[in-house]
């Protein structure tokens, strides 16, 4: 039998790839070791070895291919004696299930398409006839600190890997090319202190954007944070403050394990004196990030890996902000209040889908800020739904939601015609294993079941 | 920095030597006012912490003067300072106001802070004192990040980061060293060696208690002062802050001090003997040789001292009692300055 070339994975969380170039023609002959092709995402360059030996019998996805899904066969080597019509008949070039792929239904199929993922009501602010351009998250974040850069000379972005290496996870690309090694910093892997340099630099009125390279590493860092960053302005009776973006990726990533996979909206949420912000789509992405850098109060920017590739449609405006502060209705309906943020929307927005196939209308709220909560648009959401569910990766002890329900008793008791319902990761540290990562995930079902839990549907 | 003295930097680490020049009237008065205000200041603190009017934590710097007043000596104008918690007597050396660093002790709306920072945490921009930390070892990292902000804008200022033996053993304090002598950033680390971090002797919490050496890692030259000497300190200061704003990097200052009180006003202070304190107060205390110095020299007359010494308590006085009645602050600042 033919062995099937797969297109390879290059992270966890890479779910296609373009087909840059093929190495060896068909009809030659290879090694396992030899390299076959050349793949590439917005993030890095990689080379395909080939693991068997044989003759490259057939290219099933000729270079320039863009947006490869991971597991596709994109070539088949033949052992001897064999020829290319052997194959199994699966291996025409499709799109196959991916077990890395974290989120499934009309968000993913819209990215590889790299079509538009939202249907949401535009910003209020963008003038009509603005043209939309389809971007990714990675590049949003990336030209909202290109655009604060170029508008102020000082902004300046530090931390480990953002400037030679371009970005661990490639948000900082280009960034050094354009505004060089004054402005765009390494660090040493030394979060507290680098955490601490940077809040000090915002004490004499600098605006520092501090990469952790996952918010996991802020925990070495969390008392410059609190103590420095969000307390001085408070116990100075207002004389110094840090205008300062704390940024990076935040949560579960894939398949990283207890330590690399937390949610800290909570935990950050809970600190007067700071500003969280967690966007979902790309142009919130840029448009809040452009909002933190010019806030004159530290602001921790939690972004998700997951999103980072995901296209959304970015006005094209000279200077697009979104204000923080403000949540967003994703999609109206009238029967139950979904309340949402970063990755959760995903689940969200997949569940009210499947919700309304059931006559259960679903308003999804993109939260975008965490603090301070836009409880205005959640509670009016609740007056005209009666009936809440949050959604969230973090723990439930505590969480966001927890807080969220709480208000809703304050604020909208008697509006409630069922309890709120809490969506949240497992109370666990999040294990290894594919199946039990999964388990201990929130999920569009879960959202389901909640949806028609306090539909009683 | 010359290329000779770059070259014996690892010599410097060890170096005790500070030459003393000879002061002039001017500079010798300005010192003995400068501690003796604080000293005074620091008396009155502790009394009225007795009295009630003071709350909380108030760790005083009665013993340590000729460190910080050395030290701003050997400033320029638009150099900065931050600190730790024991930070009034570096408020006052560095030109604020003792009414406003007083009634800030007390907690009332004319202190520093408005009253909501207290003894611990209190600011100036316009005299570039950027605190008054609580938490020991952070400023380390701060002021690391004011003389990086020094570097990026080129703007020629050094920043003096003051910190304890005790916050000498914190993790960041080394982070901080790597990245300043990494980027050469125009800061003075100064470690103000006053033997006990809170109850701790160095030597119980320390394993090595040369603290000029703590930068050898880091390529950071040091160097061992007599803090109980303003003179020895300025010399030192001089040549510290020299040496960062030109461009070569941090320098480290161990200041050989002695605290006299306790760690804060309610420590005992048993972990040292009685005697400790007494031949360090009578043999080394920096105002007194300062003052006799002044005599010795004949720099100025008992009288002239003694009109110094009434001025002193005149302004001490009048901040202890503006810190009185100065309201406490109005409820409405509850829920000011949480945000800009």
């Amino acid at each position: 039998m033919p062995i099937e070339v797969l297109m390879p994975a290059l992270s966890p969380t890479m779910e296609k790839g373009n087909l840059a170039k093929w190495l060896k023609a068909e009809g030659d002959d290879v090694k396992a070791g030899d390299v076959i092709a050349e793949i590439e995402t917005d993030k890095a360059t990689m080379e395909v070895e080939a693991v068997d030996e044989g003759k490259l019998g057939k290219i099933l996805v000729p270079e320039g291919t863009q947006d490869v899904a991971v597991n596709t066969p994109i070539a088949l080597i033949l052992g001897e004696g064999e020829s290319a019509s052997d194959a199994p008949a699966k291996s025409a070039p499709k799109k196959t299930d991916s077990p890395a792929k974290p989120v499934a239904g009309e968000d993913g199929a819209a990215a590889s398409t790299g079509k538009p993922a939202e249907a949401a009501p535009e910003e209020m602010d963008v003038p009509e006839g603005t043209e939309m351009v389809a971007t990714t998250v990675r590049e949003a974040l990336r030209d909202a600190m290109a655009e604060e850069m170029r508008r102020d000379p000082d902004v300046f972005v530090m931390g480990e890997e953002v400037a030679e290496y371009q970005g661990a996870y490639k948000i900082t690309q280009g960034l050094l090319q354009e505004f060089g090694a004054r402005r765009v910093i390494d660090t040493p892997i030394t979060e507290h202190g680098f955490a601490g340099v940077g809040v000090g630099a915002g004490f004499t009125g600098l605006k520092p954007i501090v990469e952790f390279m996952t918010f996991n590493f802020s925990m070495q860092a969390i008392d410059q944070i609190v103590n420095s960053a969000a307390k001085t302005l408070y116990m100075s009776g207002g004389q110094v403050g840090c205008s300062i973006v704390f940024r990076g990726p935040n949560g579960a990533a894939a398949r990283v394990a207890a330590q690399h996979s937390q949610d800290f909206a909570s935990w950050y949420a809970h600190i007067p004196g700071l500003k969280v912000v967690s966007p979902y789509t790309a142009a919130d992405a840029k448009g809040l990030l452009k909002s933190a850098i010019r806030d004159p109060n530290p602001v921790v920017f939690l972004e998700n890996e997951i999103l980072y590739g995901k296209t959304f449609p970015v006005p094209k405006l000279d200077d697009y902000l979104v204000p923080i502060g403000k949540a967003k209705i994703a999609r109206p309906g009238k029967d139950v209040t979904i309340v949402a943020w970063s990755i959760g929307m995903t689940w969200a927005l997949e569940a009210a889908e499947e919700l309304a196939k059931k006559h259960i209308f679903a308003e999804v709220i993109d939260l975008r800020t965490i603090r301070p909560l836009d409880m205005q648009t959640i509670i009016e959401s609740v007056k005209k739904t009666g009936r809440c569910v949050t959604v969230e990766e973090g723990w439930p002890q505590f969480g966001v939601g927890s807080e969220i329900a709480a208000r809703i008793m304050d604020e909208a008791f008697d509006y409630l015609d069922a309890p709120v319902r809490r969506v949240t990761g497992e109370d666990v540290p999040m294990p290894y294993a594919a199946n039990l990562e999964k388990l201990a995930l929130p999920t569009a079902a879960k959202v389901i079941e909640a949806a028609r839990a306090v539909t009683y549907r | 920095m010359p290329a000779a003295a770059k070259a014996d930097k690892a010599d410097k680490s060890v170096s005790r030597a500070t030459k003393t020049a000879a002061w002039g009237k001017e500079q010798e008065l300005k010192a003995y006012r400068e501690m003796l205000l604080i000293r005074r200041f620091e008396e009155k603190a502790g009394q009225l912490y007795g009295m009630g009017l003071i709350g909380g934590f108030c760790h005083l710097y009665i013993g340590q003067e000729a460190v910080v007043v050395g030290m701003q000596m050997a400033l320029k104008d638009g150099d900065q300072v931050i600190t730790a918690y024991r930070d009034h007597g570096h408020m006052l050396a560095c030109g604020m106001e003792a009414n406003g660093v007083m009634a800030e002790l007390t907690g009332r709306r004319g202190g520093y802070s408005k009253g909501k920072g207290g003894s611990m945490h209190m600011f100036s921009v316009e005299k570039n004192f950027f605190g008054g930390h609580g938490i020991v070892g952070a400023q380390v990292s701060l002021g690391t990040g004011i003389a990086f902000a020094n570097r990026y804008r080129d703007n020629g200022n050094v920043c003096l980061t003051y910190f304890g033996d005790g916050a000498s053993n914190q993790g960041q304090v080394y982070e901080s060293f790597n990245m300043a002598e990494l980027w050469k950033l125009p800061v003075v680390y100064i470690i103000e060696n006053n033997k006990y971090a809170m109850g701790t002797s160095v030597d119980r919490s320390s394993a090595l208690t040369d603290f000029s050496k703590r930068g050898a890692s880091f390529n950071i030259p040091g160097e061992k002062v007599d803090g109980m000497d303003v003179r020895a300190v300025y010399d030192a200061g001089l040549k510290a802050v020299e040496y960062a704003r030109t461009g070569n990097g941090p320098f480290i200052l161990e200041m050989q001090t002695y605290r006299y009180r306790g760690h804060s006003m309610s420590d005992p202070a048993k972990y040292r003997s009685k005697d400790e304190v007494d031949k360090m107060r009578t043999e080394r205390d920096p105002i007194e040789r300062v003052r006799n110095r002044i005599l010795e020299r004949k720099l100025a007359s008992e009288d002239e001292i003694k009109k110094i010494d009434a001025e002193i308590r005149g302004i001490v006085n009048e901040s202890a009692e503006f810190a009185t009645n100065d309201p406490e602050p109005d409820v409405s600042e509850l829920y000011t300055d949480v945000l800009r």
